[in-house]
């Protein structure tokens, strides 16, 4: 098992850092006004709000076993936080996790 | 070799009060925690976080092995979902080149473009002199990665004293961080249209491919968004 773990992480972060050296390599020719950057900074800006929603709408893990309604009410309560608090990160991020931990913990 | 100037003003962006650390910290303890109960030995749990760093691909790792995927299956399934890593280290390496730079920098420091470096990066690189970018950028990585090891080492020691809800409410404090901070740097037409379009299809594409989803929901909505911030953007 000792082995199997070290190589399932060697296989991990190879395959992490080929996109990231790929991305280092493409840009070498890409200069910070083309429209191709733009585009490269509209599709990673993309890629990341379709990662976040995926995750809040489609959980994996520990989440996925908050029921639905639970994840929408804290989402929909982080981001009243932040407009409250005058586009604070802190607030909602800390509440949220107060928030869904305490609800979780009587829904079970 | 590194501007240490650069780079210690770089490594303290991380202490600001509404820094991502505290998201990267708090989900990496969760990692940390993960592992344990996984069955990694303390050791295992550092490289994890040393060689990947970056979360989702952690995450997938770690459900891979519970259902006993093979490697080559382990390897598909963290490219799919750190792929997106590709259009992020595109969209901030130009902005760091200098022709003065090794470019062994680059080749090594990509290592450090994860969401939450990205985010600080972008957020603060406009006050550097472009020369000691790259300088200013390894500090950034460098803390924000060793905040993500340490984290993993707290959670997998604090592992027996967190129950499920305190887990699952570390979980929750990594999406919803940056949930808030995309909203925040809503401020183009362009933009905006990438992160609404991308909100929505990438829980649409869920239903046709869950792994190709984010890359294929990210590829179409960034490509819509650039076409819409060309044309009504100016």
């Amino acid at each position: 098992m000792a082995i199997n773990i070290i190589l399932i992480i060697l296989v991990t972060s190879f395959a992490t850092y080929i996109s990231r050296f790929l991305g280092a390599l493409t840009s070498e020719k890409i200069g910070e006004t083309s429209k191709i950057y733009k585009w490269f900074n509209c599709v990673a800006y993309s890629t990341l709000a379709a990662l976040i929603s995926r995750i809040l709408i489609f959980p994996s893990g520990d989440l996925s076993d908050v029921h639905y309604s639970l994840r929408i009410i804290v989402i929909l309560l982080s981001i009243l936080i932040f407009y409250v608090t005058k586009r604070n990160l802190v607030y909602p991020t800390v509440l949220s996790a107060i928030i869904l931990a305490g609800l979780n913990g009587f829904a079970v | 070799m590194i501007n240490i100037e650069y780079f210690i003003k770089g490594a303290l962006c991380s202490r600001k009060f509404d820094s991502p650390a505290i998201a990267l910290g708090a989900s990496f303890i969760a990692i940390g925690a993960l592992l344990k109960n996984l069955g990694f030995t303390i050791q295992e749990s550092i490289f994890s976080t040393v060689l990947t760093y970056a979360l989702p691909g952690s995450l997938v790792m770690a459900e891979s092995m519970l259902i006993g995927a093979s490697l080559l299956n382990i390897f598909l399934a963290v490219w799919l979902v750190n792929s997106r890593l590709y259009p992020m280290t595109v969209s901030i390496m130009p902005l760091l080149k200098h022709e003065s730079q090794p470019r062994w920098k680059y080749y090594l420091s990509c290592h450090f473009v994860a969401v939450s470096s990205w985010l600080i990066l972008k957020g603060n690189y406009e006050e550097i002199e472009k020369k000691y970018r790259i300088d200013f950028w390894i500090g950034i990585g460098t803390a924000t990665w060793l905040i993500a090891i340490f984290s993993t080492v707290l959670g997998y020691y604090a592992a027996d004293f967190l129950n499920k809800d305190m887990i699952i409410g570390l979980t929750i404090v990594n999406p919803i961080y940056f949930m808030c901070a995309m909203i925040g740097v809503m401020k183009t037409i362009q933009l905006s249209s990438a992160i609404i379009l991308g909100v929505i299809l990438g829980p649409i594409f869920y239903f046709i491919s869950p792994e190709w989803s984010v890359l294929i929901g990210g590829v179409t909505a960034g490509t819509l968004a650039y076409l819409i911030g060309e044309k009504y953007g100016n």
